[in-house]
């Protein structure tokens, strides 16, 4: 079986088409967020199945500091704001508005992670560890893998800052803002999910 | 289904069984001959269902054997039907296995709700609890303990509360009834009550770890009066041995040695370990070892002497002893009726 | 070499997963053969106890994971952007990524066999011994101190993401590489039913992959997720393990149920009786699949309301099964039924999953499940859906394509002897499980007493599984033969109505030298409404790209089992590394250029 793999020796002649219509990439992204909504959901589901089955404390009332998250909730928020504002300037051309506002999401983003590291921090000497009771693992696993999720994504947002500094993030590379925005949108919606869930509804 | 078609399932199954097994048993653990109520619910259940089931698998594999015959290509023969769907035909057989179904959702429904019924009153109780890889049996009404092998009565229904005090078992007692998990930090129940008077083998069904396989048990259904007369053997102290026998050696090994840190015998006051079964009674238990051998003087010198060989993953060590103090334990523990 | 190392060909992927897989079965039924030797007889003492629990877990864990999932994945691989008219799926490189995932997360499964001496022990004492279900809290560090279940946690998270990659790709492709004219209700069965898997693996993987991080959280962190004296419940990890397990079963058959609504009609020359009820069926056990996990759980006393809902539900999702096989049967009436081993082994996995199915309802109704579940009668039942379903189905799809994918037919004399020992071996092998279950014999023991009666039943099983074990050596024999001397096969060898025949076998790297423009389900055929699709030109009338070969897809592949690795060894140092390879495969890869 030896086929040419040869890229050069024939001319490009494949386009883009797409039978829907969609970038497929787009497409990917929308089946890779639905997957994700069972990963957050079973974790979620795992926390709501424990909630109130700690043998010891701490528990959530004695630990949880509300106006502090709704902070790096709001904090969340505006992200997606600045992402909104990023894909409108990458897709329109305007380079020196995408830089900003790819830095202020990224930034919000890190400044939500600095917010979660304090929290985790603070709960450790509160004497809430990760082996503690049902309570802190089903909680730090949670919040832990939203946080991953945040942390991929500034990884993310910081590759296409550069990018941009480097004058390469034209609007023909607005797909790839839109997915990376698609992805920060869903890890904002999750939090929201997980901000009612975990601390509003105690 | 009636008792006819169960009893013509039964022969079915056994001349089947038979023609493959080359042999008719007696088949100890069978889950169709049932002796108890709840063994015979799900008996009537399962014949229901396995009619059905024939019939059904006649139908379909008949017509596919009928199709491969009969549309076979052969030499000219005209173009194949283009017949690319029927709409009433395809309703019709979604609709009739939908049909079957009913017949046997309902007696299912029916029989799932008869059979979680609480006990009735005067039910006899029994705590169950599995251990890697025994099972101990409690009766908290009477004070009785004992491991591996239940006693239960005639014609008096018995409720088992299960749990376990390790990994997940099941208990099974095919003869008697279908079987029900045993989940640490879970109490389950069983309920039935057994018609005949019989012995009935039993294993673990769920998946336990290194000796799953070794995880068996007995269950004696007794007599009204046959029962009492064991509960109230069960409730006194272990025997003590005649002074200066060999087994009063063997109780002063038992009772300095390391069978203490696991075992509990009544009347020993050292003896109260309880990561294994109690051995108060042991010498009128029929087995040993997860009732897995026969509690003969040859098997008790191999258990003792090589447990983990006999089964394996065992909690209870090898212990290399002299011959004559294993001959000392032994004429103990057969002591202990 | 190195153009295999660095293939996106979808062609030469769909191979490589093919091979692979192959081997990872022989594997499996090598495992399945000592099991069954050591059952021969009562008290055999061929294997221990703790041996004979790896290899039953190994036995599942493999055939599910590493032989029947991927030899599906060969397929579709290989046809779907065949029969889709499509120059190659939508992410060429992400393919080879699930291809190098899937490879790397198998051999790290089976280095188990023999990785004892590493960690202090002998050769086969470290492979996984708690079953492919895993459950808890056998499962936790107390009961499994070694590293077998850490072998078994680590391997399936790797072999998740190949599946879940690979699951991405594939609806993509199927829904946006279709050529023009090929509607949803114009795609082939095959295609239709693979699209379905792959919204079920694209669901049903996360929740085993939280399980697994959970159970890895127990065991490595020391959390109590499962572990009942810290108030966990063991009772979660089958909810979500079986919240997974029952829709992986339909990702085990629904290929399997596409592969036979092909064979069907290229072997009956008629089009697929009910086209648009097994398609919509299809979808409808899709969504059902979600709704009866709790069927595997009868026996756990989950009160009586949730036992008959999910008895209720059980039952129901045998209504859109049972109308698949009487469309089948339609599908053959009228016909002129010609029998190749193809369709051999399409009529053999009607016959069997009919059995299977059957069975499957007896325990539906969860007080007769109670005297069934964890017996062998639950393993005939299985092994009647998996091997007398999915694998004869895969051996179906084996003989149909194989000259599409080798430019070869394989021996059809070969083919039948290889079906019927096959046919027989198997009802040998499971028909008397039903027996020896009912009459209660407990799945997963190493040793069974003389007296339990069934000792005849069990060395019959063991004289079947050996026969199926000549069979699979035919087949071996045979695909060494086509190699060769197999018949050369030309563009359509059945007489086939789909894109895939339309080209030459193999087909050219770039597949279609046009695209081809759909106007009807059977695009092939002569029918009372259309006439055959016009032969596509035999060369391209303008030059084609083809995209290259790329490295970065297995280099960040390997990542993922250095972090199992490190984990196994607790090396903290050798995650970073892993990790970093991870990082920089993915930047590599994001940055390359690579025209598709």
């Amino acid at each position: 079986m030896a086929y040419n793999t040869d890229t050069h020796a024939v001319a490009v002649a494949h386009g883009h088409a797409t039978f829907m219509g969609v970038d497929s990439r787009k497409m990917a992204f929308w089946a890779f967020i639905g997957s994700e909504c069972l990963l957050f959901g079973s974790l979620i589901s795992t926390y709501l199945i424990y909630k109130g089955k700690s043998l010891v404390g701490p528990f959530p009332h004695d630990v949880l500091n509300i106006p502090f998250t709704s902070f790096s909730t709001f904090d969340l928020l505006m992200s997606s704001l600045a992402m909104v504002l990023a894909l409108a300037a990458v897709q329109r051309g305007d380079l020196k508005q995408a830089k900003i506002w790819l830095f202020t999401t990224a930034f919000l983003g890190l400044v939500f992670l600095g917010g979660q590291v304090y929290e985790f921090t603070s709960f450790v000497h509160e004497g809430l560890g990760l082996t503690t009771n049902l309570f802190g693992s089903t909680f730090f696993v949670l919040t832990g893998t939203h946080g991953a999720h945040v942390t991929v994504g500034v990884i993310w947002l910081l590759t296409l800052w550069v990018q941009a500094l480097r004058g390469k993030l034209g609007p023909e590379q607005a797909v790839t803002v839109e997915i990376t925005g698609l992805y920060w949108h869903f890890v904002d919606v999750v939090w929201i999910v997980i901000f009612t869930l975990v601390y509003l509804i105690q | 289904m009636a008792p006819s078609g169960r009893r013509l399932r039964l022969l079915l199954t056994t001349v089947l069984a038979s023609a493959v097994a080359g042999c008719g048993g007696p088949f100890p653990q069978t889950t169709l001959a049932p002796r108890s109520d709840l063994g015979a619910v799900v008996d009537t259940l399962f014949t229901g269902i396995f009619w059905w089931a024939v019939v059904v698998f006649a139908i379909v594999e008949g017509l596919l054997l009928f199709v491969i015959f009969r549309y076979r290509a052969r030499e000219g023969a005209g173009p194949p039907s283009r017949l690319h769907g029927h709409t009433v035909l395809e309703i019709g057989w979604t609709l009739a296995p939908a049909l079957i179904l009913v017949f046997i959702a309902v007696p299912t429904m029916r029989t799932i709700f008869a059979t979680a019924a609480p006990a009735p009153a005067g039910a006899l109780r029994v705590e169950v609890i599995g251990h890697q890889w025994w099972w101990e049996f409690r009766y908290p009404e009477l004070g009785v303990v004992t491991a591996n092998e239940l006693h239960l009565v005639r014609g008096r229904a018995v409720q088992l509360e299960m749990t376990s005090a390790d990994v997940i078992h099941s208990f099974w007692a095919p003869g008697l009834g279908g079987k029900r998990d045993l989940t640490p930090g879970r109490t389950t129940r069983i309920v039935f009550t057994p018609d005949s008077v019989s012995e009935y083998a039993g294993q673990c069904a769920e998946f336990c770890g290194a000796s799953h396989a070794n995880m068996r048990l007995r269950v004696f259904v007794q007599t009204d009066s046959t029962f009492a007369a064991w509960a109230a053997h069960q409730l006194t102290p272990a025997a003590t041995p005649v002074r200066g026998s060999l087994a009063e050696r063997g109780q002063d090994l038992f009772a300095h040695g390391a069978c203490i840190a696991c075992h509990t015998i009544t009347g020993v006051p050292q003896a109260r370990g309880t990561v294994g079964p109690n051995l108060t009674h042991v010498g009128g238990r029929t087995t040993l070892a997860g009732a897995t051998l026969p509690n003969t003087e040859e098997w008790l010198r191999r258990w003792i002497t090589n447990a983990p060989y006999l089964k394996p993953g065992s909690l209870m060590p090898a212990m290399p002893l002299p011959d004559d103090q294993v001959a000392a334990l032994i004429a103990y523990l057969q002591s202990l009726k | 070499m190195k153009s295999w190392l660095t293939t996106t060909d979808h062609k030469r992927i769909g191979l490589l997963y093919f091979w692979t897989a192959l081997v990872f079965f022989l594997i499996g039924g090598l495992e399945a053969l000592v099991i069954r030797a050591q059952l021969a007889k009562p008290e055999g003492i061929g294997v221990s106890a703790e041996v004979y629990n790896q290899l039953f877990t190994m036995h599942g864990t493999t055939m599910v994971f590493l032989a029947l999932m991927p030899l599906s994945a060969a397929f579709f691989n290989y046809i779907i952007p065949l029969q889709i008219g499509a120059r190659d799926v939508a992410f060429p490189r992400l393919n080879a990524f699930s291809y190098w995932v899937f490879l790397l997360g198998g051999l790290f499964l089976n280095a188990s066999f023999v990785a004892g001496p590493l960690f202090g022990a002998g050769h086969l004492s470290v492979a996984p011994d708690a079953g492919w279900f895993g459950y808890a809290n056998l499962t936790s560090r107390q009961f499994s101190p070694g590293p077998n279940v850490d072998f078994w946690l680590l391997g399936l998270q790797i072999l998740g993401i190949a599946s879940l990659a690979a699951g991405f790709n594939f609806i993509v492709t199927i829904l946006n590489m279709r050529a023009p004219g090929m509607r949803l209700m114009r795609l082939p069965a095959f295609s239709w039913m693979t699209l379905i898997t792959q919204f079920l693996v694209i669901t049903a993987f996360p929740v085993i992959t939280v399980a697994l991080v959970l159970l890895m959280f127990d065991r490595f962190f020391g959390t109590h997720f499962f572990v009942p004296a810290g108030g966990g419940d063991p009772i979660l990890w089958q909810h979500l393990f079986w919240l997974f397990g029952h829709p992986e079963v339909y990702i085990l058959i629904l290929p399997a149920m596409g592969i036979v609504s092909e064979v069907l009609p290229t072997f009956s020359r008629k089009p697929l009786f009910g086209y648009t009820v097994v398609v919509y069926s299809g979808v409808l056990i899709g969504f059902m699949g979600w709704g009866v996990w709790s069927h595997h759980m009868f026996s756990v006393g989950l009160g009586p309301i949730a036992d008959s809902v999910f008895s209720a539900t059980t039952m129901l999702i045998a209504v859109p099964t049972g109308v698949k096989i009487f469309n089948w049967i339609g599908t053959m009436w009228g016909g002129q039924l010609r029998f190749t081993t193809a369709m051999l082994f399409a009529v053999g996995f009607i016959g069997m999953f009919i059995i299977g199915g059957l069975s499957g309802v007896t325990h539906a109704s969860p007080p007769a499940d109670l005297q069934q579940t964890d017996t062998y009668y639950v393993v005939a039942h299985i092994h009647y859906v998996l091997f007398g379903g999915t694998m004869l189905g895969l051996f179906s799809g084996m003989y149909y394509w194989w000259p599409k994918m080798t430019g070869r037919k394989l021996s059809e004399t070969l083919g039948k002897w290889h079906f019927w020992l096959t046919f027989v071996g198997m009802n040998l092998a499971f028909f008397p499980m039903h027996f020896s279950g009912l009459l209660g014999m407990p799945r997963r023991i190493y040793t069974y007493g003389p007296e339990l009666g069934v000792t005849r039943l069990n060395q019959v099983s063991t004289a079947g599984a050996f026969l199926i074990g000549v069979a699979v050596l035919v087949f071996l024999v045979n695909l060494w033969w086509s190699r060769r001397r197999g018949e050369i096969a030309g563009n359509d060898p059945w007489g086939g109505a789909t894109l895939e025949w339309a080209i030459s076998s193999p087909p050219p790297v770039y597949n279609f030298t046009v695209i081809p423009r759909v106007e009807n389900r059977l695009p092939l055929w002569q029918t009372e409404h259309h006439a055959p699709m016009a032969p596509l030109p035999a060369t391209p009338p303008a030059p084609i790209h083809v995209p290259g070969g790329s490295w970065w897809p297995m280099v960040t592949a390997v990542g993922l089992p250095l972090m199992a690795i490190a984990a196994l060894s607790h090396q903290l140092w050798l995650v970073f590394v892993g990790l970093a390879v991870v990082i920089a495969g993915i930047y590599l890869w994001a940055y390359e250029p690579f025209e598709v």
